[in-house]
């Protein structure tokens, strides 16, 4: 079942002389029940962007300028303010970024915790709130007791999974991960990751995983979408991503990543930066830094097309398999 | 953060216990004032020409003023009415200046202008010549200079919480906040007011010692109430009739009191601000035993 459908969602950001800088343009993707889509990227590439967009919690310069996102057929774009706080952390719920400074210094993580569930009255008074607190704790591998301390007082590692029990505190059904292992040693990394796994399983959650790791990617996602520029360069199963991409974007991608299995094949960088944000290239966004580009790359945006049933591409080098957009 | 724990943290500060006992003799010495001083300073006394400025005895351990009567009573007496302003005045100010610096840091936009243009106005004008023309017009009285200078000093503690109020407003743990749907109230007093709670408190005891130097400079000015008689007014004589006679145990005393008070506060100020602000006590490393390695219980395998 498609828990979340996201639609052409487009998202700009207003500058102070107006002009509006396309952070995210056409993004679609589908989540199913209890699977994990990662949403990759070079860093400002609209990854974050479209999803606070998906959560309405963009900043202040933030707009969404068209787009759909449907929670179980609910078009949330469309809903109140107050009606989007029963979506909210309820339904969907988020790990932000850097989760060290998502905690509050100076009160105490329980007490945090606690207060996600009262806000949403997920339970009837504040002695079970705190037992929910427990449980949740637990969940992710903390001792109860530690409820009572500072964020301070917790390692780097203890605060990533505290942020995820808030995220869990109101039982929602889709998790949004931004970055959950970024400043994370790789020790914890795969702590942090194996917890994603096991509540993906116990609980039956949806995850859609923020992330510039393709390591992490290949180890958790289900679906995989790449994002270039604001835009959707490819977007796959994680098999078909890993082992035929057809996005030279991608392709270059999964180069520029050390292979296990052959550690002394060179790494392959890709030339030059991401477009700014202000200065688009007219055509496909990859176009500047692109290996197999065209003439018409440069004029014209590729529209995305699937190639074959599930596998779509953005690329005017890629003959799709029929006219179907997504 | 309970009270207990505070005190418990507190007193184990050496600089702040001494803050604290220096602030409560005063405070003792103001509340038994009518015990302790030796005469009323109320009282009508005769005076002889040999007691005038008399030097300091057996009988008037400070010795008398330039009307005969005992220094040390005053300066007892005196407590009181420098403590009075000196706590309620700078308790409006600070209930004045963090609630605009919160809005105006919290809503900032037309809001946050317009509050903080009002601050602005008060703070270029210079304090003291205002308090001076805004006494002088309304009359001098002890309830009138509390509340000049109540009205009048908030405006460093409006700027000092709105600074921070901007930067914590745009840390991720509001956002987090806003995300779990708390709305704007809840998002000040829960989780910004207790960031800012240690530097309000912190301003808010250096601003007693500030409200004390603001009434004895007022009073030292020639507007105290002249029916009370606080440090300030004892210096305003001290200075005037005493000092061409040399005599130190009038112009001293009050001065000294002025500065023990305001040593007091700035240590206790200090103190609390350091308990207050979680982060300053302890590390996540200072107990290893809570530390148990996460992989035993979690089965991890990596």
């Amino acid at each position: 079942m498609v828990i979340l459908e996201v639609q052409n969602l487009s998202v700009n950001y207003l500058t102070d002389d107006g002009t509006a800088l396309r952070a995210v343009e056409d993004l679609s993707f589908e989540l199913e029940q209890g699977r994990s889509l990662g949403l990759v990227g070079e860093s400002g590439c609209g990854k974050t962007t479209a999803m606070l967009g998906v959560l309405r919690l963009l900043p202040a310069e933030g707009r969404i300028v068209s787009g759909e996102v449907r929670y179980k057929g609910v078009d949330l774009l469309r809903l109140s303010e107050r009606e989007m706080r029963k979506y909210r952390w309820n339904r969907i719920a988020i790990v932000f970024q850097g989760a060290m400074n998502a905690l509050n210094p100076v009160r105490r993580v329980g007490d945090q915790i606690a207060e996600a569930i009262l806000l949403h009255r997920a339970a009837p008074d504040k002695q079970a709130a705190y037992k929910r607190v427990a449980e949740l704790l637990e969940l992710v591998g903390i001792t109860p007791e530690r409820a009572r301390q500072y964020p301070h007082q917790y390692s780097g590692g203890m605060r990533q999974r505290a942020m995820i029990a808030m995220a869990l505190a109101c039982s929602p059904d889709i998790l949004i991960a931004d970055e959950p292992t970024t400043a994370l040693d790789v020790m914890i990394q795969a702590q942090i990751l194996n917890l994603l796994q096991k509540l993906q399983q116990e609980l039956g959650l949806s995850i859609i995983l923020v992330t510039h790791d393709l390591g992490v990617v290949a180890e958790i996602c289900d679906d995989v979408l790449v994002m270039y520029g604001g835009k959707t360069a490819e977007y796959a199963s994680v098999d078909t991503i890993y082992n035929e991409p057809l996005h030279p974007y991608t392709q270059r991608l999964l180069r520029a990543f050390p292979d296990v299995e052959n550690p002394a094949s060179d790494l392959a960088s890709i030339p030059g930066y991401p477009p700014p944000l202000d200065a688009l290239p007219p055509g496909c966004r990859f176009e500047p830094r692109c290996h197999c580009k065209s003439d018409i790359c440069a004029v014209e945006s590729p529209p995305l097309l699937a190639v074959k049933p599930g596998h779509y591409v953005a690329c005017h080098q890629v003959t799709p398999f029929d006219r179907r957009v997504l | 953060m309970n009270l207990k724990h505070v005190w418990d943290t507190f007193r184990r500060k050496p600089m702040a216990m001494v803050g604290l006992f220096m602030l409560l003799s005063v405070v003792l010495v103001a509340i038994l004032a009518p015990w302790l001083a030796p005469y009323d300073p109320k009282e009508q006394v005769e005076v002889r020409p040999e007691d005038i400025l008399a030097p300091p005895d057996a009988e008037h351990l400070l010795g008398r003023d330039d009307a005969g009567k005992d220094v040390l009573s005053q300066l007892i007496y005196g407590a009181r009415i420098s403590l009075l302003v000196g706590f309620t005045a700078s308790f409006m100010s600070m209930f004045i200046g963090a609630t605009v610096g919160l809005l105006a840091g919290f809503y900032g936009g037309r809001i946050g202008n317009f509050l903080m243009r009002i601050t602005d106005f008060l703070l270029v004008i210079p304090t003291l010549p205002l308090m001076l023309v805004i006494i002088s017009v309304w009359g001098r009285g002890i309830e009138k200079i509390i509340l000049v200078i109540g009205l009048l000093y908030w405006t460093y503690m409006a700027r000092l919480v709105r600074s921070q109020v901007l930067s914590i407003k745009e840390r991720q743990f509001i956002m987090r906040a806003r995300a779990i749907g708390a709305g704007s109230l809840r998002i000040i007093t829960r989780h910004i007011f207790p960031q800012v709670l240690p530097l309000i408190i912190a301003q808010a005891v250096l601003d007693i010692s500030t409200a004390i130097i603001a009434e004895s400079s007022l009073s030292f000015l020639g507007l105290g109430d002249p029916t009370q008689v606080s440090w300030g007014m004892m210096l305003n004589f001290a200075f005037a009739r005493a000092i061409s006679r040399e005599a130190w145990w009038f112009l001293l005393p009050p001065g000294f009191a002025i500065v023990w008070v305001s040593v007091a506060l700035v240590l206790i100020g200090t103190a609390l601000e350091e308990i207050a602000n979680p982060r300053l006590k302890t590390h996540h490393l200072f107990n290893p035993r809570q530390m148990v390695a996460l992989a035993e219980t979690e089965g991890v395998t990596v």
